[in-house]
């Protein structure tokens, strides 16, 4: 029966990565005016560097959790690899940050999250170096922040374990993209009505069509945990003593509940 | 007391949704060709913009959209190899637990 379980994964990810024309989201190269290359750079490097120092902490201390980390990493790197289309007949592509920011913390998925970005923007011309920070900053930083909020809050709310990550995830692929379009509005103004409406602009390019795939993205990011509960209680056992298994766990029951 | 939910049905229920989904969605966009919402926000750039000029270009571009087609296969393949290796591990743990178990009792 397990087996089965199995399969369907491999089968959605295999039916999905079936390559399609066009590209996705994130700033182009060369798309963002410097100033505000430099700007996003910066404000995304103290991120990279707690990321840096909760990676390097969560490997010293809990090795075993490598594996997860590699999980989260992987998840990511697969779900931004897939081009799905859209009701507005374009298509762009998930994020695949939440998995990692719910069982890892937001920090680490900042690492992770550059880690994508930069292998698209240099083998795939997809996004860009210099707009590498704004792009970090809207998916490996905002995204995590929010779906972990999120996450924490639904739970702390005692909605269920699958409620609370669908949300998260979805809610995190919208912030992704609300970020990308208000940097683009900051960046690029319209002369009459100004960031405002430019941000209208935008956000009517993305929102729209990334509607469908948050949904899409919150479904996989359910299915990831349900799979995680069901095979990985060990490394959610870990987690506890980074002080998170709670979260999974109902009150006063032992069995992992989703 | 209730035999536990196995994952597997739920897991069934939500590839049929995602599946339902991308079907609906090519459906109602018939005719349509699916352009990436970076490339539609590039042309609203030089609509706010039409003086602007990207300043600096890819370092490297996929020769030819098959080739990136490959390039992004490959991103998918991998990340998907990990994923499948760490619940093949998981799972080989827990049942080899099982066993141990089974023999000190």
């Amino acid at each position: 029966m397990r087996c089965k379980g199995w399969l369907q994964v491999w089968g959605t990810f295999i039916l999905m990565a079936i390559p399609q024309k066009a590209y996705g989201m994130h700033i182009m190269e060369g798309f963002l005016p410097v100033r505000w290359c430099g700007f996003w750079t910066i404000l995304v490097l103290p991120f990279l560097f707690l990321g840096y120092r909760s990676i390097k902490s969560l490997i010293a201390e809990k090795p075993s959790l490598k594996m997860m980390l590699a999980l989260a990493g992987a998840f990511a790197f697969v779900l931004s690899a897939l081009k799905i289309p859209s009701v507005t007949g374009s298509s762009s592509h998930m994020t695949g940050i939440a998995l990692g920011a719910i069982l890892l913390g937001p920090y680490v998925m900042s690492i992770l999250g550059a880690i994508v970005l930069l292998f698209q923007a240099l083998l795939l011309a997809h996004g860009g170096i210099t707009t590498l920070g704004a792009n970090v900053f809207s998916m490996a930083v905002a995204g995590p922040f929010v779906v972990y909020y999120i996450f924490r809050l639904s739970r702390a709310l005692q909605l269920p374990v699958w409620l609370s990550v669908f949300m998260a995830a979805a809610i995190g692929d919208m912030i992704t993209y609300i970020a990308t379009s208000g940097q683009l509005a900051l960046a690029f103004p319209l002369a009459q009505g100004g960031v405002l409406l430019s941000f209208y602009k935008f956000i009517g390019i993305f929102a729209v069509t990334q509607m469908p795939l948050a949904i899409i993205e919150g479904l996989l990011t359910v299915m990831a945990v349900n799979f995680i509960l069901e095979y990985g209680d060990q490394d959610l056992n870990e987690i506890s003593l980074v002080k998170r298994k709670d979260v999974f766990y109902d009150e006063g029951s032992r069995e992992a509940r989703i | 007391m209730k035999a536990p939910e196995k994952p597997g049905f739920r897991n069934i229920i939500i590839i049929a949704a995602i599946a339902a989904l991308l079907v609906f969605s090519i459906f109602v966009s018939r005719g349509e060709d699916f352009e990436g919402t970076d490339g539609q926000a590039q042309k609203a750039i030089e609509e706010l913009s039409p003086g602007y000029q990207p300043w600096f270009s890819s370092v490297w571009t996929p020769p030819g959209s098959e080739i990136e087609s490959l390039l992004f296969a490959l991103q998918a393949a991998l990340g998907s190899g990990i994923i499948g290796y760490y619940f093949g591990y998981q799972r080989g743990r827990d049942k080899h637990r099982e066993k141990e178990k089974k023999c000190y009792k």
